[in-house]
C-alpha cells in the first residue's frame, strides 16, 4: 500500500483512471494538488483563462472521443463559473468530472474566504456529486465519479475536495478500487425481448417508417446499428441537433434534421409516418412544435437508457429501456428471422412522397453579389474541409447554418450546445476537441455575439499553440434574436444590434494570431483557402454576413411538426 | 388524486436534499415527507405524499428512481397498504368542562394523553391521515387549540410485498 498526501492521492487516482488532460486553473484551495500536478507529467494540465471555458474545453474533449473530459478549478468563483460548463454538459448528457476545491473542512459553513456550496449549488445539473469528508476516501470518490459520469445515461459529476484534506504534509493509505458496483445504480443496457418483439413486428409492419436519431445514439457508438437498421428497413432518417453524424449526412435515406430548424422533408416524413423509432432522441420541445399535434398517425418506438426520458413529453407506444446499440443489437438480430423481401415495394410509395418534399428544396437560398450569405460560407467550409473537419458551434443562427448546410459524415463530428443552448461554448470546445485530436482539423462556427463571450482563451490557444479556424458569421448583431424581434415583435431590435464591436482581426493579431477579414462575396473562396493553408497556426475569419438573412425553414409555433416557414414570405 | 411514494435510499449525506431537488426542480408538489433510516442503518425509508396525474406520478418516481443515491421506488397507493401518522397535538384545558369533554374526545379517537398541565392537555394520536384531521377539527370545537405537530405519513405495503435492496 503505497502511502502519500492527499494531494498526491488525486493526482494519482486521475492516473489510474486514465485521465490525461485536466482542464483548470489554480486558486487558493486546490495549490495542494497543483504542486502535486507538477510533480508529473502523466497527467497534462491546460492552463484556461476562465473556469467556464474549461468546462466547455473538458466538453469538448469529452464529446470528441466519448471519454470523461476533467475539470480542475479552486473554490468559491472558481466552481462557479463552471457553473454554465457543467449546466450545458448536463442537458447534453456528456461525460464530465469537476474537481472543485474546498475550503478546510473546519470552515465549512462559516462563509470562509472563497467558500461556496458546491454540492449544493451544481445539485440540479449534475448527475451526482460527493463532497469528500477523509482524506482515504479521495481515490474512491474519484474511481466513483468516473464510474457515474461515463456509465447509463452520461453526465457531469462534482467531487468537492475541501483543503485540508488534499495538504501535503500528512500521508494516507492508497488504494484505488479495481471495480465499481453501486448497489443503488445499475443502469440497465439490454432491451427487454418482448419489448424487442413488439418494436420489429410494428417496423416490419410499417409502411411510412422513419427512423429518429438522437445524441444517445453517438453517446452509444451505435452508428453503425442504425446504419445497419435504416438500410434494412429502407427508411428515411432523421437527425436531431444532437445526433447530427451519427447516421451520414450524404447518405441517400437521410432526411436531414429535424424540430424547429429542421428540413421540410424530415418535419413532413415524421408528420406523416405510420411508424417512428426514436434512438436516444427525447421529444425535447425543439423537435415537437406542438405535442398535442405531434404525428398523430405514428406508432411511437422509444428506445432510451434513461426511463425518466420515456413519455416524459410524446407518449411511447413501444418504450425500450436500453443502450441504442445494445438494443439495436437485439432488433437487427430478431429482424433476420424476418423476411424483408418485399420491403422496397412496400416502402416505395412512401419514398415516392419523401423526394416530391426533397424536391421542393428547402434549403435553396438567394445568393448574392453584393453580400456574403451565411449559408454559402458554410458550404465553402464543407468544401475546404472536405466535409472532415471536426465543427464545434456556438449558439445562435450560425449554429442552425452549420446544422444545415454541413453535412456531417461521421458520429462525434458535429459538437454543439443542444439542449442549454450556451453562447460562448463553441471557441473553447474546439480547443477541447483539438486537444483530443491533435493532427485533426477543428473548426469554430460561431457569430461576433458568441465568440465574445469565451473569447479570452485566444490567449490559451496561443499558449498551447491550437491551430483551431475561427468562423466567425458576422453580422453586426445577435442574429437568432433579431431574427425572431423581426418575426414577433414588428422589427423592434431591442438591444440585438452590437454597436462598437473590436477590429477582430487586430485582435487576433493581438493575441498571436492570424486574422484575415471577407467583405465581399468574391473574397471568400481566395480567404478560405488562406485560411486553410495556416496548418499550425490559429486563423480567425472575421467574415461579414448579410444582417438580414433568416434561418429558414422554421416551424410555426404552436403548430404540428410540418406547420413550417420555408422564408421570409412562404409556408406550408 | 393523493398518492403515497415510498423511497428507499442510501442513508448518505446530501440524498435527502437530492430528493426534495428534484420535487422543487421539476414542480411537483409535496404534501408531507417523512424520512429515516432503516433497520439497516445504511439505509434510509422516505415516504413523499404527493399529488398529481398518472403521467406526473410516472415522472415522480421515475426521475426519483434516477438519483443515483436511490435503490427503489414504490407507489404504495397502487396496491393495499397500511398507512399511519402521528400528530401530537396541545389543547388549552381551563374548565372541568373542556376537560371532560377533550378526554372524551381522545378516548372515542383511541388517542392519549401524554402531557398534562394546569392549563392543558398534550395529546398523541395516531390514523391516516383523515383520522388525525378529524380528530384536529373535533378538538378544535370544543377546546382552543395551541399548537400539534404530525410527523407526515409513514407506510408499507401489506403482505409479502416489501421493498428491500
Amino acid at each position: 500500500m503505497k502511502m502519500m498526501s492527499g494531494a498526491a492521492m488525486v493526482v494519482e487516482a486521475l492516473k489510474d483512471v486514465g485521465v490525461t488532460h485536466v482542464f483548470g486553473y489554480p486558486g487558493g484551495a486546490v495549490l495542494d494538488i497543483y504542486d502535486a500536478l507538477f510533480a508529473q507529467d502523466a497527467v497534462k494540465h491546460v492552463l484556461v483563462r476562465h473556469e467556464q471555458a474549461a468546462a466547455h474545453m473538458a466538453d469538448g474533449y469529452a464529446r470528441a472521443t466519448g471519454q470523461t473530459g476533467t475539470v480542475l478549478a479552486t473554490s468559491g468563483p472558481g466552481a462557479t463559473n463552471t457553473i454554465t460548463g457543467i449546466a450545458t454538459a448536463y442537458m447534453d448528457s456528456i461525460p464530465m468530472v469537476i474537481l472543485s476545491g474546498q475550503v478546510p473542512s473546519m470552515h465549512i459553513g462559516e462563509d470562509a474566504f472563497q467558500e461556496t456550496d458546491m454540492v449544493g449549488c451544481s445539485r440540479p445539473i449534475v448527475k451526482h456529486s460527493f463532497l469528500v469528508k477523509r482524506a482515504v476516501d479521495i481515490p474512491e470518490a474519484i474511481a466513483k465519479a468516473y464510474y457515474i459520469a461515463n456509465t447509463g445515461r452520461p453526465g457531469p459529476v462534482v467531487v468537492d475536495l475541501p483543503k485540508d484534506l488534499v495538504n501535503v504534509q500528512d500521508e494516507h493509505a492508497y488504494h484505488f478500487p479495481e471495480k465499481i458496483a453501486l448497489r443503488s445504480y445499475n443502469p440497465t443496457l439490454k432491451g427487454h425481448p418482448k419489448q424487442i418483439k413488439k418494436a420489429v413486428a410494428s417496423l416490419v409492419k410499417a409502411q411510412r417508417p422513419v427512423l429518429y436519431v438522437g445524441g444517445g445514439s453517438v453517446a452509444s457508438e451505435a452508428s453503425a446499428q442504425v446504419i445497419a437498421l435504416a438500410e434494412r428497413l429502407q427508411a428515411p432518417v432523421t437527425c436531431t441537433l444532437m445526433g447530427l453524424g451519427a447516421f451520414p449526412g450524404t447518405h441517400d435515406q437521410f432526411v436531414g434534421m429535424l424540430g424547429m430548424h429542421g428540413t421540410l422533408e424530415a418535419n413532413k416524413a415524421m408528420h406523416n409516418a405510420d411508424c417512428i423509432i426514436a434512438l436516444g432522441a427525447r421529444f425535447d420541445d425543439r423537435v415537437t412544435n406542438n405535442v398535442s399535434k405531434f404525428c398523430p398517425h405514428a406508432d411511437i418506438i422509444h428506445v432510451d437508457i434513461d426511463p425518466a426520458s420515456i413519455s416524459k413529453t410524446v407518449n411511447a407506444h413501444i418504450p425500450v429501456v436500453g443502450a441504442v446499440d445494445k438494443v439495436l443489437d437485439q432488433m437487427l438480430s430478431y429482424l433476420k428471422q424476418h423476411d424483408l423481401a418485399d420491403q422496397s415495394s412496400k416502402v416505395a410509395e412512401w419514398w415516392e412522397q419523401i423526394n416530391q418534399w426533397r424536391s421542393r428544396q428547402c434549403l435553396n437560398y438567394t445568393d448574392s453579389a453584393e453580400t456574403i450569405k451565411p449559408q454559402k460560407v458554410i458550404q465553402s467550409l464543407y468544401k475546404h474541409t472536405h466535409g472532415d473537419a471536426y465543427v464545434s458551434s456556438d449558439v445562435g443562427q450560425h449554429q442552425m447554418f452549420a446544422a444545415l448546410y454541413y453535412p456531417y459524415k461521421k458520429p462525434r463530428q458535429w459538437i454543439n450546445s443542444g439542449g442549454l443552448g450556451t453562447m460562448g461554448f463553441g471557441l473553447p470546445a474546439a480547443m477541447g476537441v483539438q486537444f483530443a485530436h491533435p493532427d485533426a482539423l477543428s473548426v469554430v462556427v460561431t457569430g461576433d455575439g458568441s465568440i465574445q463571450m469565451n473569447i479570452q482563451e485566444l490567449s490559451t490557444c496561443l499558449q498551447y499553440n491550437l491551430p483551431i479556424k475561427i468562423i466567425s458569421l458576422n453580422n453586426r448583431a445577435l442574429g437568432m434574436v433579431r431574427q425572431w424581434q423581426d418575426m414577433n415583435y414588428q422589427g423592434r431590435h431591442s438591444h440585438s444590434y452590437m454597436d462598437s464591436m473590436p477590429d477582430f482581426v487586430r485582435l487576433a493579431e493581438a493575441y498571436g494570431h492570424v486574422g484575415i477579414r471577407v467583405t465581399h462575396p468574391d473574397e471568400l473562396e481566395d480567404a478560405m483557402q488562406r485560411c486553410f493553408s495556416y496548418t499550425d497556426r490559429l486563423v480567425f475569419m472575421d467574415i461579414e454576413v448579410d444582417q438580414n438573412e433568416h434561418v429558414y425553414p422554421m416551424q410555426i409555433k404552436f403548430g404540428a411538426m410540418d406547420d413550417m416557414r420555408l422564408s421570409k414570405t412562404e409556408r406550408t | 388524486m393523493k398518492r403515497i411514494i415510498s423511497v428507499l435510499m442510501e442513508n448518505a449525506p446530501g440524498a435527502l436534499s437530492r430528493i426534495v431537488g428534484v420535487f422543487s426542480q421539476r414542480g411537483y408538489n409535496v404534501d408531507s415527507l417523512c424520512v429515516a433510516p432503516t433497520a439497516d442503518a445504511s439505509l434510509s425509508r422516505l415516504t413523499i405524499i404527493t399529488h398529481g396525474d398518472d403521467k406526473i406520478i410516472e415522472q415522480i418516481t421515475k426521475q426519483v428512481n434516477k438519483l443515483i443515491d436511490v435503490l427503489k421506488v414504490v407507489d404504495l397507493t397502487e396496491g393495499t397498504h397500511i398507512e399511519r401518522e402521528l400528530m401530537l397535538i396541545k389543547v388549552a384545558t381551563r374548565t372541568e368542562s373542556v376537560r371532560a369533554e377533550v378526554k372524551r374526545n381522545t378516548d372515542i379517537f383511541r388517542a392519549r394523553i401524554v402531557d398534562v398541565n394546569v392549563s392543558n392537555y398534550t395529546i398523541e394520536i395516531t390514523g391516516t391521515t383523515e383520522k388525525l384531521d378529524a380528530f384536529s377539527s373535533t378538538l378544535g370545537q370544543c377546546a382552543e387549540i395551541i399548537e400539534s405537530s404530525r410527523t407526515g405519513v409513514c407506510g408499507l405495503a401489506r403482505g409479502e410485498r416489501a421493498l428491500r435492496p
